[in-house]
C-alpha cells in the first residue's frame, strides 16, 4: 500500500498537475468562473484519468508499441464519452454550463501524458492510484482557483454570498465584485499571479538546495508534453 | 452570405479562441516568442482548422448520421484530425517543400491542439452545414493566427523591459495575454 499512498502524495503535492507541472491549462482556464464548475470538471477529468489508467495499464502488454498513441486515444475518448453522457443525464446543469469542454478531456495533456509516462510501464494498482493522485490534485487545483475568481468577481463561494453587495440604488453599502475576475480576462489575470508565486517559491527552494519538480506542460514549450510532440500514428520512420 | 459574414466575424474577433475561450492556449504562450514562428504556428493552425473543419463536417454528415453513430462523434473526430495532420504533414513534405519548410515543425504539435477538436466538435454542436463549418472553421484559425502574432510582437518587445524576478516568463505572458483579453472585450458589440 505504500506505493500507492506515494502515489497520491505525487499527484496532490509535489507533482500538482495545476500549480507545479502546469498542465492542462484551458480548462484550467476555461472552467473556473465558479467553484462548483471548477470542482466538477475536476472530478469528471477524475474519472476519466482513473479509468483510463486503469484499463492502460492492463493492456500495457497487449498494445505494441507503435501504435500506442492511437490505442490510448481511443481508450481516453471512448470514457469522455460515458463521462458525457452520465453527466449529460444525471447533472445537466453541470453539463450545460461545462459545455464544450467536457468533449475536450481527450486533448488534455494530464491524461495522455500519465498514460504514456505512467500508466503504460507500471502494474494496474499503483496505476489507478496514480490516476486519483493526479485527478484529485487536477481537481484541487482548479476549485482553489476557481473559489478564488468566485469570491472576487461575485462575493460568493460554491454559490453561497458570503459578502454582501453594495445596492447603490436601496442606499446599501457593501462588496462591489470585481466582475472582471470571473469574465476570460480575469482567467488570465489570477493564473499569472500563481505562476509567479510559484517561480518565487521555486527561487526559495533552489536557495535552500531543494528541488520543486519543472513544469512540463504549457508555458514551456509545447513539443515536452506528453502526447503533444509525437506523433500518434507510426510512419515507419522509427528507430 | 450575410450569416456567413457574422460567423466569420464572431468567431475571429468576438469570441476569439484563445482570449475568449481558451482553446490552443499551449501554442499560444510556448511557440509565442518570435513573430517569424509565431506566424509559421499560426498559418499551420489556419490550414489544418480549415481542412478538418471540412472533413470532420463531411464524416458527420454521409457517415455517421446515417448510420446512427453520432456519440462516437469525439473518438472519431480525434483519431481523424490526428490521421489528417500527419498525412497533411508527408503529402507536404513530398509535394510542396517550401510550405512544408515553413508550417512543417509545427504540424506535428497541432495533433492534440484542442482548437482543432474544439472546432469540430461546435460546427455539430451548433448545426452549421458543411459551408458554415468551414467558415467558422477559418475564422476560428484566424483569430488564433491574430492572437499569436500580437503576442508575438508584444514578446518581442518586452524582451528590453526589465520585469520583476518572479514576473519573467509565463507569468508576464499571461498579464500580457490578460491585458489583450479586456481589449478584445471591446469587440463584444460587434454583432
Amino acid at each position: 500500500m505504500n506505493k500507492c499512498t506515494e502515489r497520491v502524495y505525487n499527484g496532490l503535492i509535489k507533482e500538482n498537475p495545476t500549480f507545479v507541472l502546469m498542465l492542462g491549462m484551458c480548462p484550467t482556464l476555461a472552467v473556473t468562473t465558479s467553484a462548483i464548475n471548477g470542482l466538477g470538471m475536476g472530478l469528471s477529468t477524475t474519472v476519466v484519468l482513473v479509468l483510463s489508467n486503469m484499463l492502460i495499464s492492463m493492456l500495457r502488454k497487449v498494445i505494441p508499441d507503435s501504435v500506442r498513441m492511437p490505442a490510448f486515444i481511443v481508450v481516453v475518448a471512448s470514457f469522455v464519452t460515458i463521462v458525457q453522457f452520465l453527466l449529460e443525464g444525471f447533472v445537466p446543469s453541470l453539463y450545460d454550463s461545462l459545455g464544450l469542454y467536457i468533449p475536450l478531456i481527450v486533448v488534455n495533456c494530464i491524461i495522455l501524458g500519465r498514460a504514456e509516462s505512467y500508466a503504460s510501464k507500471n502494474p494496474v494498482l499503483p496505476s489507478i492510484f496514480d490516476g486519483i493522485g493526479m485527478g484529485l490534485g487536477f481537481t484541487f487545483g482548479l476549485t482553489c482557483i476557481a473559489i478564488v475568481r468566485e469570491f472576487i468577481g461575485t462575493g460568493a463561494i460554491f454559490g453561497v454570498q458570503i459578502l454582501p453587495l453594495a445596492d447603490a440604488a436601496a442606499g446599501k453599502g457593501g462588496y462591489v465584485p470585481v466582475t472582471i475576475f470571473i469574465l476570460p480576462a480575469g482567467a488570465f489575470l489570477v493564473l499569472a499571479f500563481l505562476v509567479a508565486g510559484m517561480n518565487r517559491l521555486k527561487r526559495h527552494a533552489a536557495q535552500k538546495g531543494k528541488k520543486i519538480a519543472e513544469p512540463q506542460g504549457c508555458g514551456t514549450d509545447c513539443a515536452s508534453c506528453g502526447g503533444c510532440g509525437s506523433k500518434v500514428f507510426p510512419t515507419g520512420n522509427e528507430e | 452570405m450575410k450569416e456567413l459574414l457574422i460567423i466569420a466575424i464572431g468567431s475571429a474577433i468576438v469570441n476569439n479562441v484563445v482570449l475568449s475561450q481558451f482553446l490552443g492556449i499551449c501554442p499560444f504562450l510556448g511557440v509565442s516568442k518570435k513573430v517569424e514562428t509565431a506566424t509559421g504556428m499560426g498559418g499551420a493552425v489556419v490550414f489544418v482548422i480549415t481542412l478538418s473543419s471540412f472533413f470532420t463536417g463531411l464524416i458527420y454528415k454521409f457517415i455517421l448520421v446515417p448510420l446512427g453513430f453520432e456519440y462516437l462523434q469525439t473518438i472519431v473526430f480525434i483519431l481523424f484530425i490526428a490521421a489528417l495532420v500527419q498525412f497533411v504533414e508527408m503529402f507536404l513534405k513530398k509535394s510542396m517543400p517550401s510550405l512544408y519548410k515553413a508550417l512543417g515543425v509545427y504540424l506535428p504539435l497541432i495533433t492534440t491542439n484542442c482548437a482543432v477538436l474544439g472546432v469540430a466538435l461546435t460546427n455539430v454542436q451548433k448545426e452549421y452545414s458543411i459551408l458554415e463549418g468551414v467558415v467558422n472553421g477559418i475564422g476560428t484559425s484566424v483569430g488564433f493566427l491574430i492572437a499569436i502574432v500580437i503576442m508575438a510582437g508584444i514578446r518581442e518587445k518586452m524582451e528590453y523591459n526589465d520585469i520583476s524576478e518572479s514576473f519573467q516568463g509565463t507569468p508576464i505572458v499571461l498579464i500580457t495575454a490578460c491585458l489583450m483579453a479586456i481589449a478584445f472585450c471591446g469587440f463584444s458589440g460587434l454583432i
